[in-house]
């Protein structure tokens, strides 16, 4: 029988850190979208491309995250 | 409440049967918790999906509206009967877009955007002074140039691009600045 790499109380630990970040992440998501609506509301139109990449990013870099964090817990069950 | 900290029900009572509460409420603890978190994790997936589609919205806008009003050429009704000095307002591109045109000179005009950078109320000309007044915080503008001389505003009202054409003013693009 394989050992669990992790102890419940690591896993917890682990699993509310990843959560943590992706609650920044979509906070820094929401900064640049309100960013954007401000720029772009103010005629500044050369931000709103790269905003747009940088969020993208960030969404990836989330479901990256989440992906981990399902496969974790589908593997703990 | 008392909860379980494993999450495993109650301990029976003395005659074996399960608490009236438990009845009454039968949550699965660990469930509940696994559901939450999972729940939850959904939602900060779905809400980061929707502020990047929000991004791409404003993305889809500002290019839609580059192309929207691009070669758009509008005739700038009773222009040529303006005295020197004299001004009047006209709608462009779209009729909710209000600009102003200031005749300040024989065959010389100048056309802004009538709302103002600051928190876009609608300017007023004084020629005189040389200058675009804003009477709500007190902005000002260059008159021959659009840019902010004194308030609050810190960008230049959009140019209105003119063309004079047998006898006749046209719009023909607005032009939008940062400095």
């Amino acid at each position: 029988m394989s050992e669990a790499p992790f102890t419940r109380g690591q896993r917890t630990i682990i699993v509310y850190g990843i959560m943590s970040v992706i609650v920044v992440m979509v906070i820094v998501q929401l900064w640049l979208l309100t960013a954007t609506m401000n720029a772009f509301l103010g005629g500044d139109v050369g931000i709103i491309l790269p905003a747009a990449l940088a969020s993208l990013v960030c969404l990836l870099f989330n479901l990256g995250l989440l992906r981990y964090l399902h496969g974790n817990s589908r593997t703990n069950k | 409440m008392h909860r379980d900290p494993d999450g495993a029900a109650p301990a029976p009572g003395a005659d074996g049967e399960e608490p009236q509460w438990r009845h009454d409420f039968p949550i699965d603890w660990t469930q509940d918790e696994y559901v939450a978190r999972r729940d939850f994790t959904k939602f900060l997936g779905l809400t980061s999906l929707a502020f990047v589609l929000g991004q791409f919205w404003i993305l889809a806008q500002s290019m839609m509206g580059r192309g929207r009003n691009a070669g758009k050429v509008t005739e700038i009704r009773g222009a040529r009967d303006l005295p020197v000095g004299g001004s009047l307002t006209f709608s462009y591109p779209d009729e909710y877009d209000d600009c102003i045109l200031v005749r300040t000179g024989r065959e010389s005009f100048v056309a802004y955007s009538q709302k103002c950078t600051h928190l876009s109320c609608p300017v007023r000309p004084d020629p005189e002074n040389n200058a675009l007044l804003c009477p709500c915080h007190h902005g000002s503008f260059d008159l021959a140039t659009g840019r902010p001389t004194g308030g609050p505003p810190r960008r230049p009202l959009p140019l209105v691009e003119l063309e004079v054409r047998g006898g006749k003013v046209y719009a023909t693009a607005v032009k939008e600045r940062l400095q």
